[in-house]
């Protein structure tokens, strides 16, 4: 009470500070006073971000995702989610007097009628494909380099969910349109949803309001497309920076480059210019595209029936391996008891997610495997990480593999070959072609660190041939300067875990779990002999430098 | 989870200068000094990255004039022919143009005035470790302790179970909301328009194209024809597009019908569903759903364009490829007294992709 009534006779804080010098500093002060932006600068204007160009991947994804944002909200201004039929009559010919939806109909408008609509529409559409395209790639850039280690692990969640809602949202916004192609993805949606064992039926109907399409379907998409799944999406995204100014950036091994510090430049001036220019360039790039370049032209599909469609029906490309396994998968069906369960699509259903969730999982089990507790800043060459690079290469195989089976009819038409039989390839690619990609890949990091190894330890070819007073032609090699050599080695090798003793030194037999012996097992598979190339050390080194430099 | 296999982390007096050098040829050099640019030393070069900078903005500003100009002065219809794009539309094409350089102009700017203006001495900042200090560890746990203590949430188990199990009750408010999204389905899935039809009041098969009622001779053979249900009592004008739930009936009630000579039929109940070998199959593929358009006359095979699932039609409508589980239901079809195809009934089997209440 008493420490109460002494503060309450205190004036309230006032600021202490010396006069502004201009303007510009008053302004700040004042939002300073309510904001506390001066503590928030003191620690992010000078921010140092390393520089390499496998970092702006990250960021042509977040420029996207502001891009479509813009023409998104642009699009809704003049586009009607509603199934409402129209007779079309407008500067489109070939499709008046037709019977369409006002969801068809407004699209056609904004591509014929409002001037620079179609611009719009097609910066959405383009941006969405290179949206997907470029959180694919960053996210192989955060994998092959194991920026995924911890602290940051869950930033990488965040990442994928980002991904995944991005099929999502991708896949219901170019149901919108309600045109010949977009209604033949809706339907393929309802095919799969009604082979889910139980539930498939009532969640179809609720889905729908009724039976397949109803008039429900485009608006109860509309909102989902630009409200729900954005607004997650936006603040995954907010955390998923916050995470990369808190961690601060991973940066490649070099000299004065260590786990305790990031070399770079300031956020202020040169980030701001750079990463603020790349925005513009990428904006720019993607506009140029949508002048040259059409996508979903819905005027040529038509409006959607369910009893019509055209050839070479084709999801966007990020829905092309899920299309790959809806297409070679066998038809099996289990009919008994009165119940059908549809096989041939559920398992594909329960694939798609299957097959992302093993690469989001991944840095969980590395970390297990692995046992590592430390931070990670460093940045891993992806020879250095041989097993994880042959893991993440077989998964890119499994996932191209895929996706020429969902382009099957494509590739059949366009190369000539018999569709039937890429599909049986894609059948056993599926299941080949990973663990060759694999092996392959592995041998190859292999191969580059065995390379690396003699570079530092006989440094690297001059292209000199020397002739010795004996006759001998040797070719003269020079050593590699300081800070590449440092570089070379500065990686970290693991030792594989080992078992404890089967016995205790008391003799008695010991327990070792599955998981244990798992865990041994894998850690062998990653580090034990032939599984890396052990770095060369100091002593290699000055032993073979001493000899005088000839071999 | 043993720590002792891990490897050694580098030591910090390691690094660092000459000495280190010396005694590890592997050790870290530091930071190497800063290479000037040419922009840094030379001002004449300074001097035209300047106005290089400048004009990429001015070039900018032109291209929004542009842009401007462009969307006032270009008719939206007007098409014209640019090498090698084809005939595009002009507006879009000087829109989406004007728009592009405009953007990129201002991104080129700022990069180039970044990389050759701006300083770009590296600089080291330290990180510091993610995880509190014990310390502050120590700190909340208790604070914690404390709030739970005060709480009272262990120590009072009736408020804590009550308020679990209102906790756990109230999203069922939210899940009965969503019941009436939509109806239940109940047997509308295993029904289409043909149901209504009987040996009495018989559905006559209308073409698709021409609105017009068939007869046999005019479905000639290795020809594929679409058609739906003419009238009947729900529908006295037969399916129409104007009809209120015609998508949700075409979706189902769609028709393929083809001729095959009766001998090259290879399935006899498929053959006795037809009539003089005209063969009504549904048009919605069993696999997900889509319209079978494709029909090789030779081989009666009918193919899904979406998956490519392939039927014969000569043999029950038999999958002979592709991810289909199984055969496209076949309408029973006769004639009537004026020799129209007629329908008496229903599909045998639901029509469609599989469902679990599906039976057979």
């Amino acid at each position: 009470m008493s420490s109460a009534s002494t503060s309450a006779k205190q004036a309230a804080p006032a600021s202490t500070r010396d006069k502004p010098a201009n303007k510009a500093e008053a302004a700040a002060d004042w939002v300073d006073g309510r904001l506390g932006i001066y503590s928030l600068a003191k620690a992010n204007l000078r921010k140092i971000f390393p520089d390499h160009w496998s970092f702006m991947l990250g960021e042509i994804c977040l420029y996207t995702f502001i891009i479509i944002i813009l023409t998104g909200v642009y699009l809704t201004l003049f586009f009607k989610p509603s199934m409402g039929e129209v007779i079309y009559n407008g500067s489109y010919a070939p499709l008046n007097g037709i019977r369409v939806s006002e969801a068809y109909a407004s699209t056609l408008d904004i591509s014929f009628e409002v001037r620079g609509g179609l611009l719009i529409r097609q910066i959405h559409h383009w941006a969405a494909i290179v949206f997907v395209a470029a959180m694919f790639v960053h996210m192989m850039r955060v994998f092959f380099t194991g920026a995924f280690r911890k602290p940051r692990e869950i930033n990488w969640l965040f990442g994928f969910l980002l991904l995944f809602l991005g099929f999502f949202d991708g896949f219901l916004g170019y149901s919108l349109p309600d045109d010949l192609l977009s209604g033949t993805g809706i339907r393929f949606m309802e095919g799969a949803i009604l082979a889910v064992p139980l539930v498939g039926t009532y969640i179809s109907f609720f889905l729908f309001g009724g039976e397949f399409p109803g008039t429900d379907i485009v608006p109860r998409f509309f909102t989902i497309h630009v409200l729900l799944i954005p607004g997650i999406m936006l603040g995954l995204l907010v955390a998923h920076l916050i995470l990369v100014f808190y961690h601060k950036h991973t940066q490649w091994a070099g000299p004065g480059k260590t786990e305790k510090n990031v070399v770079g430049m300031p956020l202020m001036p040169v980030y701001m210019a750079k990463a603020g220019g790349f925005f513009f360039l990428v904006f720019g790039i993607i506009a140029a595209m949508s002048a040259i370049a059409s996508v979903n032209p819905v005027w040529a599909y038509g409006p959607y029936r369910p009893d019509q469609v055209s050839t070479d029906a084709q999801p966007d490309w990020y829905m092309g391996f899920a299309e790959g396994l809806i297409r070679v998968m066998p038809g099996w069906e289990i009919r008994a008891w009165g119940h059908t369960l549809n096989l041939g699509v559920f398992i594909p259903l329960m694939l798609f997610p299957l097959v992302l969730a093993a690469i989001a999982v991944y840095p969980f089990i590395e970390g297990w495997i692995t046992g590592d507790k430390r931070e990670h800043h460093i940045l891993d060459r992806p020879r250095n990480a041989p097993v994880r690079t042959a893991l993440g290469a077989a998964w890119i195989s499994l996932y191209l593999v895929l996706l020429s089976g969902g382009g099957n009819d494509l590739i059949a038409t366009h190369f000539h070959l018999s569709l039937n039989d890429i599909t049986y390839f894609v059948r056993i690619g599926s299941f080949v072609v990973p663990v060759v990609v694999f092996f392959i890949t592995k041998r190859w990091c292999l191969g580059l660190q065995r390379r690396d190894k003699e570079k530092v330890l006989h440094g690297r070819e001059t292209g000199v041939i020397k002739r010795l007073p004996h006759g001998e032609f040797v070719e003269v090699h020079a050593q590699l300067p300081q800070d590449k050599l440092h570089t070379l080695t500065s990686h970290e090798q693991y030792e594989p875990v080992e078992l404890p003793a089967e016995v205790d030194e008391n003799g008695v037999a010991r327990k070792v779990g599955v998981l244990t012996k798992t865990r041994a097992k894998l850690s062998e598979g990653y580090f034990g002999d032939g599984n890396q190339i052990p770095k060369p050390t100091a002593e290699e080194h000055k032993e073979i430098t001493s000899g005088h430099g000839h071999h | 989870m043993s720590d002792d296999k891990l490897p050694v982390a580098h030591d910090a007096a390691e690094g660092h200068g000459e000495a280190a050098v010396a005694e590890n040829p592997f050790a870290d050099p530091g930071l190497p000094p800063h290479e000037p640019r040419r922009t840094d030393i030379d001002e004449r070069a300074a001097k035209r990255a300047e106005r290089q900078v400048s004009l990429l903005f001015l070039v900018s500003m032109l291209a929004t004039v542009g842009f401007i100009a462009s969307y006032v002065s270009i008719d939206s219809d007007k098409i014209v022919y640019i090498f090698p794009l084809g005939h595009i539309s002009a507006l879009n094409f000087a829109l989406g143009m004007t728009l592009g350089v405009a953007l990129f102009c201002i991104g080129a700017g700022a990069v180039h005035w970044a990389r050759t203006l701006m300083s770009d001495v590296e600089l080291p900042a330290e990180r510091h470790a993610i995880e509190a200090d014990d310390e502050t560890r120590a700190d909340v746990i208790q604070q914690f302790k404390t709030g739970a203590a005060e709480s009272g949430f262990g120590r009072r188990k009736m408020i804590r179970n009550t308020m679990i199990g209102s906790m756990a009750l109230v999203p069922l408010s939210g899940v009965m909301l969503l019941r009436d999204l939509g109806p239940l389905p109940e047997k509308k899935l295993d029904r289409t328009d043909w149901n209504e039809a009987t040996s009495d009041a018989p559905i006559r098969l209308v073409n698709m194209n021409t609105n017009e009622p068939m007869k046999p001779e005019d479905i000639v053979v290795g020809s594929l024809t679409f058609a739906k249900p003419g009238p009947s009592a729900s529908r006295p004008a037969g399916l129409q597009e104007s009809d209120e739930d015609f998508q949700e009936a075409i979706a189902k009630d769609a028709l393929m019908l083809i001729r095959i000579q009766p001998n090259d039929i290879k399935d006899a109940d498929s053959r006795d569903l037809g009539f003089e070998g005209v063969l009504a199959y549904s048009k919605i593929c069993t696999h997900v759903g889509c319209p079978i358009s494709l029909y090789e006359q030779q081989t009666h095979h009918a193919l899904c364009p979406c998956h490519q699932s392939t039927f014969d039609l000569s043999d029950g409508a038999r999958v002979i490829f592709g991810p289909a589980g199984h055969p496209l239901p076949q309408l029973k079809i006769t004639t009537d007294a004026s020799g129209y195809l007629v329908a008496t009934g229903g599909f045998k089997h639901p029509v469609g992709p599989s469902f679990w209440e599906r039976s057979e």
